[in-house]
């Protein structure tokens, strides 16, 4: 080993430890800052010492990879600064499929210079096992882009679609093994059709899934480019790789299953069932009527409650409303009404978006309450406020066996004594159930935007001095 | 060359790992985390790098470059993203 590589490897060693820590540090809210930086510090380095690896060879290449990282950095660089934070889910989505398709480009030129001489079937194995990840989790990736940015707006079904999507995976792997037997004799339009098929599967797959399972979907997807990337180290012979992949890999998958357990659904269910396609959504009977509510009446309700909890859903993330909401909170506040604000484990697009909307708005900590602390306090409450968010307190869950959301913790805002819904329309939420809570003796329905209804709030509160 | 045990055992190493930096994570932290972990497989940048770097076929330099853009994209975004988000955590505290 030369003395270069010695030099390489040592920073790609101080890379994993400070990734490791990184990572370490963001799992707690008052080291997460640090946390990214120590990581963005070990990213530099492994990057910077990469020019010097001795099988970079030619200027040519030299300059494309110059090219390609100030394109690929600078683009990345200007739509994150630009997106609005609710737009984040998209973009993690969109760029971990960025990191499986590099990862799935690095198979490809693998398996494209295998050389029969030297090739092992191991590592060739390998690398067709992270190809297929890696192209998965990009395709996968992009439809997921496509459908929360409203490119992409139904979820598409067709009839034995888990069959096709089956053969094709069925396909793809039979491909893919006669590449990883081919002892390195690879032939280009096998592994052109590999790919093909690889990157139609994530398509495919993640076609069905609906919006309310998007948020563990992209997890997955996190996860599996980790794993695709951890293979491709392997395959490289780079440890910053394989440790940081797996690493990520384990840690995403951890994180999935949070996530699917949070919303009580089976990972399985997830990819493999349609939500609320099948015959259980559609055909139930709502008993009640909607009843609709003014603002004034609704801000005299809050002025005079002793404790009113706010359930925030996407509808507030859509409509921008959390600045509001808090300007709302703090008159409250004055008038000493207890707020409280109950977020469930996977309110909007992904768990902890409301957490990070609120903290934008600047909703201190401490009035912010996760299922298990605050679903007891309903009972007490006099006022529940749920502004856009729907699944997560319908109490079908609780109820009907037969619902696609049944035995999903939910938000037990139906014990209040009041509750007012603010809401868009008078539509079923992103699984399409019909919400009970609305219908309910209870509860009155503000209509309008978010952020004019709390603004009427704030305006009829403001009134009473 | 990693031998091909001692690779089994850095990836059994590094999976328990990230299982056990994760595991006590408060839910107010998990999109953020997602974020960040999303850029920590950024790495594949480096990887990206040495494959462009030995390419040899104008084939294998196409396919190459454009790994090289989705990579850096993966890590810079990442960063971006993960910054943003984490940034607001530490406002809302300067408030209390």
């Amino acid at each position: 080993m030369g003395a270069v590589m010695t030099v390489i490897n040592i920073a790609y060693f101080i890379a994993a430890i400070l990734f490791i820590v990184g990572l370490k540090q963001m799992s707690s809210p008052t080291t997460a800052r640090r946390g990214i930086l120590w990581a963005g510090v070990g990213m530099v380095l492994a990057t910077v010492v990469t020019f010097a690896h001795p099988e970079l060879e030619g200027a040519v290449n030299y300059l494309l990879i110059v090219l390609g990282i100030a394109i690929g950095g600078g683009l990345a660089w200007w739509s994150g600064r630009k997106v609005a934070m609710t737009d984040m889910p998209q973009m993690i989505a969109l760029y971990n499929g960025m990191g499986g398709g590099a990862a799935a480009g690095i198979g490809a030129i693998y398996l494209l210079q295998a050389d029969p001489e030297t090739a092992s079937d191991v590592v060739l194995a390998i690398a067709v096992v992270g190809s297929l990840i890696g192209s998965v989790a990009f395709s996968g990736s992009m439809v997921a882009f496509a459908k929360l940015q409203g490119l992409m707006d139904k979820t598409v079904n067709f009839p034995a679609q888990q069959w096709v999507n089956l053969g094709v995976f069925v396909v793809t792997v039979l491909l893919g093994l006669s590449l990883a037997l081919s002892g390195g004799d690879v032939s280009g339009p096998v592994l052109l059709l590999f790919f093909v098929l690889a990157l139609a599967f994530g398509i495919m797959m993640t076609l069905p899934i609906g919006g309310a399972d998007m948020p563990v979907v992209i997890s997955l997807y996190n996860a599996l480019t980790g794993l695709a990337v951890g293979f491709k180290g392997f395959v490289l012979d780079n440890p910053a790789l394989m440790i940081a992949g797996v690493v990520v890999g384990a840690a995403g998958t951890l994180l999935t299953q949070l996530m699917a357990k949070a919303m009580n659904r089976k990972l399985s269910n997830v990819l493999f069932k349609q939500f609320g396609g099948g015959a259980g959504g559609a055909a139930e009977e709502v008993t009640g009527s909607l009843k609709p509510i003014e603002a004034p009446d609704a801000g005299i309700m809050m002025a005079f409650a002793n404790k009113v909890i706010i359930v925030p859903g996407y509808g507030m993330a859509v409509a921008q409303a959390q600045h509001k909401i808090w300007e709302l909170t703090q008159l409250l506040i004055q008038r000493d009404v207890a707020v409280k604000f109950a977020i469930h484990p996977v309110a909007g697009r992904m768990p902890g978006h409301m957490n990070v909307l609120l903290a934008e708005a600047g909703v201190p900590y401490d009035i912010i309450y996760d299922l298990d602390e605050i679903n007891n306090e309903f009972k007490t409450a006099d006022v529940a406020v749920v502004i856009g968010a729907n699944d997560v307190v319908n109490p079908i869950a609780r109820t009907d066996p037969d619902s696609p959301i049944y035995g999903m913790p939910i938000l037990n805002a139906d014990e209040a004594h009041n509750v007012i819904v603010i809401k868009r329309g008078r539509g079923a939420g992103v699984s399409g159930i019909e919400n009970h809570l609305f219908y309910a003796d209870n509860t009155r329905m503000l209509y309008g935007d978010g952020q004019k209804a709390a603004s009427e709030l704030i305006a009829a509160i403001k009134e009473l001095g | 060359m990693i031998e091909g045990f001692v690779a089994l055992y850095i990836f059994m190493l590094a999976a328990f790992t990230g299982y056990e930096v994760i595991s006590k994570v408060p839910v107010i932290l998990h999109t953020p985390l997602m974020s960040g972990s999303n850029f920590i497989h950024g790495i594949v940048l480096v990887g990206t790098m040495v494959a462009l770097g030995h390419a040899a076929t104008p084939l294998e330099q196409l396919i190459g470059f454009v790994a090289v853009i989705l990579a850096a994209g993966n890590a810079v975004g990442g960063y971006v993203v993960t910054e943003r988000m984490l940034e607001m955590f530490k406002t809302s505290r300067g408030d209390k």
